[in-house]
């Protein structure tokens, strides 16, 4: 019971990682209706980041809020450069831009970085907090970091006018310009906050998988399988697809197919859902009358 | 000054060429209506207005140039499209929607009173101001469209077809409405209508369009006594 225990736990902790990303991929899919398969190396990259800068002597947090700065910025910076020339080009071209995009992130680190594993700290301390022993403690901190910035989130969306200027630009383009909303900055500005959410995932697996440029090529299979359990469209869905899949793959990781077979947890979700129900569990039905 | 000056305006759906040099002006504080047949071109000119389709010709705004400016900036001079079609954000509330209309707005106490005044003018709305917008009735949604439009407080209002699939009370309430902006606020309006003997009610000026042209023009009354008007349009 206690090791059952104990694998729930964990599983939300990575969990958590996985809802994170998977939100990502959801902010981007809703205003392009496409799928970034560059999200982990985007996440992966800022990590560097992150790593770079502790090395260069920054205390842990300034690095992190640092690195989320940085990753915002690559994110607009990528949109802008990348994508936006790419904008009205067929879907398969997109996904072609897409693919680049992970190789490119991919090899640059390697190059810059070598793909040697580092280790990437964690900062939370090494005994357990409030002396709960079925968790580590970076699995705790993990999971309140991840909340914290799924609520930020929520509340900017749902309460601010740029954020609601946001989801309408991503609903509707053309009523959105009629109302002085810039559509193309909106964009972009989605694909920053994408890449910061994502690059808070990467620093907070790093410390579990270790640093390395293929670090999140596993993860984000599992927050594909995560959006997709969810419903593609549907944010809070994504989120709490992530946190089951977490769940999930830890429990049936440990008691049921091994550790090895982890990975197909989330191929089985994937093709699962997509066979049974394509919109997702939760997707969105929106009532529209015309 | 005119307050809209339209000289030789074309445009074009890709090689579909739909306007071919048509010319208006209208005054500021004036209500002014394009006339014509479905097809004719109404749409796609007040689209041109705002940048929505390709064009060429020259528009200015109290005497500015607008034709080439983008859209978003052409609703920061404080011009309003009311589309056809409605546009509503169908997932947001009833009031997202109408805070959208007020986006570029920076003055928000205001906006909070304008808010207050369309739910006046449209109890409807203020009773489904939670609801998702995409579940409001057409006729609703049509208020809602007008009413984003006025959140913007503009000085020109363009309106697609205002009264399409409202009852004739809730039409007549609409127009009424309109009246009154225009009177008190000295807003602007340039009016497409399927219904024409409305629309000349309203307006002070018209211009009848036919195939992507202006044909005929003149105050309302010269053209509800047109015979021409009266029997393609008016039906009497
Ligand atoms: N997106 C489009 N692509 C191609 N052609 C279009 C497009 N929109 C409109 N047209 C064409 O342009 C012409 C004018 O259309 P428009 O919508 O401006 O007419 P309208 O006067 O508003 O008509 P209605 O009274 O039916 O609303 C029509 O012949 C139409 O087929
Ligand atoms: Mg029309």
């Amino acid at each position: 019971m206690e090791a059952f225990l104990h694998q729930v736990l964990a599983g939300l902790a990575t969990g958590g990682i996985y809802a994170s990303l998977a939100l990502a991929l959801v902010m981007i899919y809703q205003a392009t209706h496409l799928v970034n398969f560059a999200q982990g190396e985007m996440a992966m990259f800022s990590t560097y980041i992150a790593w770079s800068l502790i090395d260069a002597g920054l205390p842990y947090w300034a690095a992190f809020a640092l690195t989320v700065v940085i990753a915002f910025v690559l994110g607009v910076v990528i949109e802008r450069v990348v994508i936006r020339p790419v904008e009205n080009a067929p879907v398969l071209a997109v996904v072609v831009v897409f693919i680049a995009l992970l190789v490119i992130l991919n090899s640059v680190t390697g190059w810059i970085y070598t793909y040697t594993i580092k280790t990437f700290p964690s900062p939370f301390p090494e005994q357990p907090l409030f002396g709960i022993k079925y968790m580590s403690s970076h699995e705790m901190g993990a999971i309140g970091v991840t909340l914290a910035v799924l609520l930020l989130l929520y509340a900017f969306f749902r309460f601010t006018p740029l954020g609601l200027a946001m989801r309408a630009a991503a609903q509707n383009p053309e009523s959105s310009r009629l109302v002085g909303i810039r559509v193309g900055w909106m964009l972009a500005l989605g694909w920053g906050l994408a890449a910061a959410v994502g690059s808070v995932a990467g620093m907070m697996v790093a410390p579990i998988v270790y640093l390395d440029p293929n670090m999140m090529g596993g993860i984000l299979l599992y927050a594909f399988a995560a959006a997709l359990v969810g419903g593609v469209d549907n944010p809070g869905g994504a989120v709490f697809g992530g946190f089951l899949v977490g769940v999930l793959e830890n429990v049936l990781g440990a008691f049921v197919i091994g550790n090895e077979l982890k990975l197909a947890v989330a191929l089985v979700l994937i093709i699962g859902v997509l066979v049974v129900r394509p919109s997702g569990f939760f997707g969105k039905v929106y009532v529209t009358r015309v | 000054m005119a307050l809209l000056e339209v000289t030789q305006l074309h445009a074009a759906y890709g090689q579909t060429r739909v306007l071919h040099g048509i010319s208006f002006a209208m005054e500021a504080g004036s209500i002014t209506t394009l006339l014509g047949a479905n097809g004719a071109g109404k749409t796609t000119t007040l689209r041109a207005l705002c940048a929505m389709v390709k064009t060429q010709g020259d528009i200015r705004f109290a005497g500015e140039r607008i034709d080439g400016r983008a859209t978003e900036d052409i609703v920061r001079l404080g011009i309003a499209h009311v589309p056809d079609g409605r546009g509503t954000f169908v997932n947001l509330t009833t009031e997202e929607n109408l805070r959208l209309g007020a986006y570029t707005r920076r003055d928000g106490e205001a906006v909070e009173a304008d808010l207050e005044r369309v739910y006046g003018y449209f109890p409807r709305l203020k009773e489904r101001r939670a609801q998702q917008a995409g579940t409001l009735s057409g006729g609703e949604q049509q208020m809602l469209a007008v009413s984003r439009g006025l959140m913007l407080r503009p000085k020109l209002m363009l309106l697609d077809e205002p009264s399409f699939g409202l009852a004739p009370l809730v039409v007549r309430e609409l127009f009424a409405i309109l009246r009154a902006v225009n009177e008190r606020e000295r807003v602007s309006l340039l009016v497409v209508e399927q219904n024409a003997a409305l629309a000349l009610e309203l307006a002070d000026h018209a211009y009848l369009i036919e195939t992507g042209r202006v044909v005929l023009s003149g105050t309302a009354d010269e053209i509800k006594r047109n015979d021409a008007v009266r029997s393609s349009y008016l039906g009497y």
